[in-house]
C-alpha cells in the first residue's frame, strides 16, 4: 500500500516535471515568421511563392532566377507541394497566402480570383503579356476582363510518338489526317500482327488524365475553336452528339482489342499501365505508336531511348481531322499561369521577371521545359522535342487551345472527366460515360 | 501551434525528432499526471487544479489561436473546479471529480460534434457556395447520379462484409491461440497489422495486387504465385464486382487482430466450471464451443462486431490509396471528399448527411450493447 503510494507521489511529480518541461517548450520559440531560408539574395526582402513543381524541376525553377536575386537583393522562397490545388484555397481563406502562385489550371485561378482573393496584375506584367504572348494565352490568365497573370511555362500535348527508323524499313508514312492515322493504325496491324499502340492512363487518384487528352485533340480537330470553347464552358455539355462523336473517333483506336495494348495486355490493362511506363515499351520497341504530351521525352531518355529526327524516337502532331484544314497546327496545350496575393513592390518586380523573356530564356536553357513566350529563344530549348514545340508555339497560324480538363471547374476536370474515361476504358457505354462526366457539372 | 511548427521546421532534423517525440511525451505525461490526481483530495492538488484552470485555457489560446475558445475554456474550468474542490473537500464527491475532468470534453463534443452535425446538415441543403437554399436538389442529384445509388451499394456491401468476416475469423484465432503454446508470440503476430496505417496497408497490398501482362515480369505477389501455379495474372483491382471484396480483405487483414484481442479477453473470463459442466454432459469440442464460449461472450461480440461495422461504413483511406473508386470500388466517404475538394460543399455535405444517417443506427445499438454489458459485470 506505502508503495502504491510511493509511486503514485513519483508519477505525479514526473508528471510535473514533464508539463513543466512542455510549458517551457511552449513559449513561442524564436524565429517565428519562419526564420531565414537558405541561398539567394541578401535576404532583406522576401518573397515567397508556391507551386505544384517539385523535386528536380523546382531545383531548376530555383537555378533560373538565383541570379536575378542577386542582382535586386530579394530573396525568392519557393515551395513546392503536390497538395498545391487542395491547399491554396486553404491558405488563401486562412489568411496565409504566399506572395504568388502558380496556378497549374486556368480554372483554379479563376475560382480562387473570382473569391476576391487575388490582387489584379501590375501594370509591367500586363505589358509583358501584350508584348509577348497572343490573345489566347493572355486570356488564360484573365477573368471577368481583369488581367491577374502571366503565363510561365507552357506545354504542347497532342504529339504522336513513332521510330522513325521503323517507319522507314516499312514504308510508313506520317499521315495528314485522322483517317489516315486509323489507316497507318490498320496497316501497321496487318503487317506485323501486333498491336500497334499503347496507352498508359495509370496516375494514382489522377487516373485516366491522359484519356482526357485524346477526347480534347479530337473535338478541337473534329467540331473546332468554336465548340471545344463552347464545351469548356458547358454551354455544349458532355451529353451534346458532337461530344459523343470524338468519344466514338478516339474509341476506334483505343477501345479496339486489335490496336491496344502493345506490350501491356488488352484495353483492360489500360487503365492500370501507369503513364510514363509507355516510354519502355516504346524505347523497347514493343510499340509503335503512343499518343502523349511533350513531357514524355523526359521518360524516353530515361527509358534509354534518343529522342529526335533521326534518334530512336520521333512525335509528329496528331494531324487534323479533314486534310483539307490544314493552315498550322491545331494543339491543346498546357501551362501555369502566375497570381498575386501581394501587391509589395518585392512582388511585383518578381512577378514582371517571370513575365520577362529574360526569365523564359534563363528557365528554357536549363532544359526540360518550354514557354510560349514569343521572346523565347528556340535555340535555348535543349532537345529537339521541345524546339518543334516552341517553334508550333510561336507559329502565328498556329490555333491553340488550353487543356479542357484544366479550363473545367475542378469537379469535372479533375474529377468525373478522369473517372469516365476509367470507366469507359473499362467497358461501360459511352452513353452512361457522357452522363456520369456530365453529372459533375457544379450546380452554378 | 502554427508559429511553433514552423520555428520547428527551420531546425536540423536531428533535433526535430527529439522535439517532436518531447512535446508529445509532455502531451502525454499531462494527461496521465491529471487521470493520476483526479480523485484527489487535499490542499496541493487544489493549487495544481487552480494552475490547471489558467493554463489549460492559455494553451488553448495558443494552439487555436482565439480569444472566445480561451474565454470559454478558462470560464467553464474556473467555475467547474471552484465547485468541485469546494464539494471534494471531506474527500468524498468522487463523482464530481469525475464531473468536473469530463466537462471540457463534453463541451468540446458539443461544440465539436453536435454543433457541425447541424451545420453539415444545413450546408447540405445549400448549393456550393453556400449562397443559395436549394433544398434537397443536392441529394436528387447523388441519386439520380449513373454511379450514385452504386457507391452507396458498395458502402452498404463494406458493412455486411467487412465485420462478419473479421469477427469470425478473430473469433476463431482468439479461441485457438488461446489453447496454444507460445500464445503472446501468435497475438503479437495477428495483432501487427493494426499497427500500420490504413493508408500504408494500402500501399502494401496495392503492390501486392498488382498485375503485370502475362509474359513480363510479375512485381505484384499474388500474381507472382498465381503465375508459378501455371495461371495468368489477374488484375486484382479491375475485375467488377469482386475488386470491392479483395479491398475488404486489406480491411479484415488489419481488424482481425482488434477482434481477436478483445474476444481473447472476453473467452478468459468464461468460468471453467461451465466447460466442465459441458464436458461431463458429453460435449464434443465444437459442441462446447458453440453451446458455452460463444453465448458466454456474445456481448463482448455484438461489441466487436458493431465496432468493426462503423468503421467500415466511414471507410476511406483504403479505397481512396488503392483504386480511388476506380471501376465501381468507390464508396461514400470518398465521394464526399471528392466532392469537397472540387469546391462542392454542398454535394459533399449531402454525402456527409447520408453517412450519417447509415451510421448512426450502428453507433446507438453498440452504445446500448457496452452499457448492457457494464450491468451485466
Amino acid at each position: 500500500m506505502k508503495t502504491a503510494g510511493r509511486k503514485r507521489i513519483l508519477l505525479a511529480t514526473s508528471g510535473l516535471g514533464v508539463a513543466g518541461l512542455a510549458l517551457a517548450g511552449c513559449t513561442g520559440g524564436p524565429g517565428v515568421s519562419g526564420g531565414d531560408g537558405d541561398g539567394g539574395g541578401d535576404g532583406s526582402t522576401v518573397v515567397t511563392v508556391y507551386g505544384t513543381i517539385i523535386d528536380a524541376e523546382q531545383e531548376l525553377l530555383e537555378e533560373s532566377w538565383a541570379d536575378w536575386e542577386e542582382e535586386n537583393g530579394i530573396d525568392i522562397q519557393y515551395e513546392g507541394s503536390q497538395e498545391f490545388e487542395t491547399q491554396i484555397a486553404v491558405r488563401a481563406q486562412g489568411g496565409n497566402a504566399p506572395d504568388l502562385a502558380i496556378f497549374p489550371q486556368p480554372g483554379l485561378l479563376a475560382d480562387i480570383a473570382s473569391r476576391g482573393y487575388l490582387v489584379p496584375a501590375p501594370d509591367g506584367v500586363a505589358s509583358n503579356v501584350a508584348d509577348y504572348w497572343s490573345e489566347d494565352w493572355a486570356a488564360y490568365g484573365t477573368v471577368d476582363d481583369t488581367l491577374y497573370g502571366a503565363p510561365l511555362m507552357a506545354s504542347v500535348k497532342g504529339w504522336v510518338w513513332y521510330s522513325p527508323a521503323q517507319f522507314a524499313d516499312n514504308g510508313w508514312e506520317i499521315p495528314t489526317d485522322w483517317q489516315g492515322v486509323l489507316d497507318l493504325t490498320q496497316q501497321i496491324r496487318d503487317e506485323t500482327g501486333e498491336p500497334p499502340w499503347c496507352v498508359g492512363f495509370g496516375s494514382d487518384a489522377a487516373t485516366g488524365w491522359p484519356g482526357t487528352d485524346w477526347i480534347e485533340d479530337l473535338i478541337l480537330r473534329q467540331s473546332g475553336t468554336e465548340v471545344y470553347d463552347q464545351w469548356v464552358a458547358n454551354e455544349v455539355p458532355f451529353t451534346d452528339p458532337q461530344i459523343a462523336s470524338a468519344f466514338d473517333e478516339v474509341g476506334k483506336v483505343i477501345l479496339d482489342p486489335d490496336y491496344v495494348n502493345a506490350g501491356f495486355g488488352d484495353v483492360g490493362s489500360i487503365v492500370s499501365t501507369p503513364f510514363g511506363d509507355v516510354a519502355n515499351a516504346m524505347a523497347s520497341g514493343d510499340c509503335a505508336l503512343t499518343h502523349q504530351a511533350s513531357f514524355l521525352d523526359g521518360f524516353l531518355v530515361e527509358a534509354g531511348a534518343e529522342v529526335g529526327e533521326d534518334g530512336d524516337v520521333w512525335a509528329f502532331i496528331l494531324p487534323p481531322y479533314e486534310a483539307s484544314d490544314a493552315t498550322g497546327s491545331t494543339v491543346v496545350g498546357g501551362g501555369e499561369i502566375v497570381g498575386a496575393f501581394s501587391d509589395d513592390d518585392a512582388v511585383v518586380q518578381v512577378q514582371e521577371y517571370l513575365s520577362s523573356p529574360e526569365w523564359a530564356n534563363s528557365r528554357v536553357s536549363l532544359g526540360g521545359v518550354i514557354s510560349a513566350n514569343s521572346g523565347l529563344d528556340p535555340e535555348n530549348a535543349q532537345s529537339p522535342i521541345l524546339q518543334s514545340a516552341i517553334e508550333i508555339l510561336q507559329d502565328p497560324d498556329t490555333t491553340f487551345r488550353f487543356d479542357a480538363s484544366d479550363l473545367m471547374p475542378s469537379a469535372v476536370g479533375a474529377g468525373t472527366f478522369f473517372q469516365g474515361m476509367r470507366d469507359w476504358v473499362n467497358g461501360a457505354s459511352t452513353e452512361q460515360v457522357l452522363d456520369q462526366i456530365e453529372s459533375g457539372w457544379p450546380s452554378e | 501551434m502554427a508559429s511553433f511548427l514552423a520555428w520547428l521546421s527551420v531546425l536540423s532534423p536531428w533535433l526535430q525528432i527529439p522535439l517532436i517525440i518531447g512535446v508529445f511525451a509532455a502531451a502525454v505525461g499531462i494527461l496521465l499526471f491529471f487521470i493520476e490526481i483526479a480523485p484527489r483530495a487535499g490542499r496541493v492538488y487544489t493549487i495544481i487544479r487552480l494552475a490547471a484552470c489558467v493554463l489549460f485555457p492559455l494553451g488553448v489560446m495558443w494552439a487555436l489561436q482565439s480569444w472566445w475558445w480561451a474565454i470559454l475554456a478558462a470560464g467553464v474550468l474556473g467555475l467547474l473546479f471552484f465547485w468541485l474542490d469546494y464539494r471534494a473537500k471531506a474527500g468524498a464527491g468522487y463523482l464530481f471529480q469525475l464531473v468536473g475532468f469530463l466537462a471540457p470534453a463534453l463541451i468540446l463534443l458539443l461544440v465539436g460534434l453536435v454543433f457541425p452535425v447541424i451545420q453539415t446538415v444545413g450546408q447540405s441543403m445549400l448549393n456550393s457556395s453556400g449562397t443559395r437554399f436549394v433544398g434537397l436538389d443536392n441529394f436528387l442529384w447523388i441519386f439520380t447520379r449513373p454511379q450514385g445509388i452504386r457507391t452507396i451499394l458498395n458502402t452498404i456491401v463494406w458493412v455486411l462484409i467487412a465485420p462478419v468476416v473479421s469477427t469470425v475469423v478473430g473469433l476463431v484465432y482468439a479461441y485457438f491461440i488461446d489453447k496454444s503454446r507460445g500464445e503472446k508470440v501468435y497475438k503479437i503476430l495477428v495483432f501487427m497489422p493494426m499497427a500500420i496505417s490504413f493508408v500504408g496497408a494500402s500501399i502494401i497490398w496495392r503492390f501486392m495486387y498488382t498485375a503485370r501482362p502475362a509474359g513480363a515480369e510479375q512485381i505484384g505477389f499474388v500474381n507472382q504465385v498465381i503465375v508459378w501455379l501455371g495461371g495468368s495474372p489477374v488484375p486484382f483491382l479491375q475485375v467488377e464486382p469482386w475488386n470491392t471484396l479483395f479491398l475488404i480483405i486489406v480491411f479484415v487483414w488489419i481488424y482481425t487482430g482488434f477482434a481477436m484481442v478483445v474476444l481473447s479477453a472476453a473467452i478468459k473470463g468464461v468460468p471453467t466450471e461451465q466447460l466442465e459442466a459441458a464436458e461431463l454432459d458429453g460435449a464434443n469440442a465444437y459442441e462446447r464451443f458453440m453451446n458455452v464460449v460463444v453465448p458466454g461472450i456474445r456481448p463482448s461480440i455484438v461489441v466487436v462486431l458493431t465496432t468493426i461495422a462503423i468503421a467500415s461504413m466511414k471507410i476511406f483511406d483504403i479505397v481512396r490509396t488503392m483504386t480511388a473508386g476506380a471501376n465501381n470500388t468507390s464508396v461514400i466517404a470518398n465521394e464526399m471528399y471528392q466532392q469537397f475538394r472540387s469546391f462542392e460543399a454542398g454535394r459533399s455535405a449531402a454525402y456527409a448527411v447520408i453517412l450519417f444517417v447509415l451510421v448512426l443506427p450502428l453507433v446507438i445499438y453498440n452504445a446500448r450493447q457496452i452499457k448492457a454489458q457494464r450491468e451485466v459485470r
